[in-house]
């Protein structure tokens, strides 16, 4: 890595955890002595060519990475103003980013001598990478779900379970992903010897963001390299939706000093963001309190209980995001808006369309961000999409939205 | 120490010391399951033989507790509780007590959002003692722990199984008041396991400490308390106090049973503390 420059915003986060006022180790102290040796784990980790070979090796032949950066020339040519592009993240094994993260983490796990691994997820892309990792090398696996989520999301459950994965419906609450991360926290304060606990995306207490946004950065690193090839210089504007915000930060952290890109982060604007409790954009509807781990944006009420939220989309559906994004947002550098569900469900309709692709129904909310940005750019001038998941999973979902039986 | 640190907590312990047996502390969920039941609950906890009172803030996502305090904490929140109402209940309980030392405990986020300076205002003249703060480990202590300190409020830890030697002479640090054990790893409202880990862990406390030591997590029936109390300053019981409550419940609202319920368990857990060191 080439070496930063004193101002730089890729510097984060500092020694306990910080991106500026956000992040930071707001954990019982029970789980406290665990993620002091999950940073020192990973720390020595990076510094192991060994590790660092052995999770090439799996990128490479397990994921199938690089992912292409597709020219998606339709649609462009339907907006009528900056070529798009697409990060195609969805082609990847288990069909999302997500793999990108488990990977890395679960060969830290086996390191570290964990042999029983947690995680939570919302759409279930996040457990079913985890439950892949978990049946190729063989550990158990618990998976924390919603209830809400285990409805909505019933291709995904099944999935997990071919893969060996025990899912554990969580009921309390809204059944949605704040509800599993309490549970899956609950378990790994019960469990604390055997157990590893694989966060899926880039929030919780330090060193979480750090560690599952190096683990995305790939994302960015391989589109550097890939769109000089493509169109030489660098892409002008990069978009991705944020929930938690592990594509989306993976795909921005390799570019934030090159201050002639733009970024776009589209939040899930659900009913409309002037509808209480109707969405889950965090940054453009929330203020800054502490929930699992950290101090960041958080959609709650006036007397810090926290609020769940709604969007279509399971995997955004969370009252916070991951604290680098605070931070970005706060010093201005990456511009953060919200995507109703109305405008995801017509991304997605015209993607199909037009792409022959179905995005999955977060990455739709991203597009529905390209869609209205580059009709305002110039020709020669490129936009990057990280194209994050594939749809398959929220065909149901989108039946259901536009009135189909099935 | 600062020298306006309140001395209720320093006196309660060192009382019970000189009646040779522990302290018994009780928990109770701020509101749960409506403000006046609560705080008539509250107000009878020291004739009913608790010596310290831990006052629950309901939070949204009780991380660290049970399903029992988690649904405390919802009806309390679904019959518009709020932090201001918890000091309001410590403030009118002051009027008929002034020696019985209130902890308030919770997590962190409703009192950020209150303001810290504001809080600990309102809670030092409200008759707060302590606070007790979950999600704040050593390692945040400059958010709320240090200006408590300061503010003469104290900054009672959790210790636990996990915390090793060198953690432990961290951790100690900046507490006053007293140390609550945590019995096991897990959340509240677990099975106890094992009465003489506990009582190690105890002394390995005590030997790095003056601090009376508490010990919380498991304990439910008076045995229990007698059991523990014979190595602990302190018993801490909560969830048992919670399942009592809510076992009176009529379609989650009180009872005429509900506040007898939760005294009539403090007195059967009073005796126990009382049989410990005898």
């Amino acid at each position: 890595m080439s070496k930063l420059h004193a101002n730089s915003l890729r510097s984060g986060p500092t020694d306990e955890g910080r991106f500026g006022m956000f992040g930071g180790r707001f954990v019982a102290e029970t789980l406290m002595p665990l993620i002091v040796d999950l940073e020192k784990s990973y720390r020595e980790a990076k510094a192991d060519p060994q590790y660092i070979h052995q999770l090439g090796e799996l990128n490479k032949h397990y994921t199938g990475r690089p992912s292409p950066l597709y020219f998606a020339e339709r649609m462009s040519e339907h907006l009528g103003g900056a070529k798009v592009y697409f990060k195609r993240e969805e082609l990847n094994h288990t069909g999302s980013h997500k793999l990108n993260n488990c990977l890395g983490q679960i060969l830290l796990a086996m390191r570290m001598g964990k042999t029983r691994i947690i995680a939570e997820t919302g759409a279930g892309q996040h457990g079913v990478a985890t439950a892949t990792v978990c049946a190729r090398f063989g550990l158990p696996c618990v998976v924390y779900m919603g209830e809400t989520d285990v409805k909505r999301q019933a291709p995904n459950v099944f999935r997990m379970k071919l893969l060996g994965a025990e899912i554990v419906p969580v009921s309390v609450g809204a059944g949605t992903l704040k509800d599993a991360m309490n549970e899956a926290l609950r378990d790994w304060v019960a469990n604390v010897d055997d157990t590893y606990y694989l966060i899926g995306t880039a929030a919780g207490p330090h060193p979480y963001p750090e560690m599952v946004r190096d683990f995305q950065s790939i994302i960015g690193k391989e589109l550097r390299e890939q769109f000089e090839e493509a169109e030489g210089g660098l892409p002008d504007a990069l978009v991705a939706c944020i929930g938690g915000g592990s594509n989306a930060i993976g795909l921005f952290h390799e570019f934030l000093d090159d201050e002639q890109v733009k970024m776009y982060g589209a939040e899930a604007g659900g009913y409309g963001i002037d509808k209480e409790n109707g969405h889950a954009a965090s940054m453009t509807g929330g203020r800054p309190g502490i929930l699992h781990g950290n101090r960041t944006y958080l959609l709650q009420d006036e007397h810090g209980q926290i609020l769940e939220g709604h969007s279509i989309s399971a995997g955004l559906d969370y009252p916070g995001v991951g604290p680098e994004h605070s931070y970005l947002k706060d010093v201005g550098r990456v511009n953060y808006s919200p995507i109703t569900d109305d405008e995801a469900i017509e991304a997605f309709q015209l993607c199909a369309r037009l792409e022959g692709i179905l995005p999955a129904l977060e990455s739709a909310h991203g597009l529905a961000q390209v869609m209205k940005l580059a009709p305002t750019m110039e020709k020669s001038q490129s936009i990057v999409l990280c194209l994050s998941g594939r749809g398959d999973k929220d065909v149901e979902t989108i039946g259901a939205h536009l009135g189909e039986k099935f | 120490m600062a020298s306006n640190m309140t001395i209720r907590i320093a006196q309660k312990f060192a009382q019970c010391a000189a009646q040779n047996r522990p302290a018994l502390v009780t928990f109770i969920t701020a509101g749960d399951p409506d403000l006046k039941t609560s705080q008539e609950i509250l107000d009878g906890l020291p004739a009913a033989g608790a010596d310290l009172i831990e006052l629950g803030m309901p939070f949204s996502d009780p991380m660290a507790d049970g399903v029992a305090i988690q649904l405390g904490g919802q009806r309390a929140l679904a019959d518009g509780h709020t932090l201001a109402k918890t000091l309001g209940m410590v403030k009118k309980f002051r009027t008929g007590d002034e020696s019985t030392p209130i902890i308030l405990m919770g997590y962190y986020n409703p009192i950020y959002i209150y303001g810290v300076e504001k809080f600990l205002t309102d809670a030092k003249s409200a008759g707060v003692d302590g606070l007790i703060i979950v999600d704040l480990p050593t390692e945040e202590d400059a958010e709320l722990c240090l200006p408590a300190l300061e503010k003469g409020l104290n900054f009672i830890r959790l210790t636990t199984p996990t915390t090793d030697q060198k953690r432990l002479k961290q951790v100690l640090v900046n507490t006053s008041g007293f140390v609550y054990y945590v019995s096991m790893t897990g959340v509240t409202g677990a099975a106890l396991s094992n009465h003489d880990a506990v009582g190690k862990a105890v002394s390995e406390i005590k030997a790095r400490t003056d601090l009376p030591v508490a010990v919380g997590f498991g304990i439910k029936t008076a045995k229990d308390a007698e059991l523990i109390g014979r190595h602990a300053d302190g018993v801490v019981v909560g969830t048992a106090l919670v399942n009592a409550l809510a076992a009176t419940l009529n379609e989650g609202k009180a009872s005429e049973k509900t506040v007898t319920a939760v005294h009539d368990l403090v007195k059967s857990l009073a005796a126990g503390v009382r049989q410990a060191k005898s």
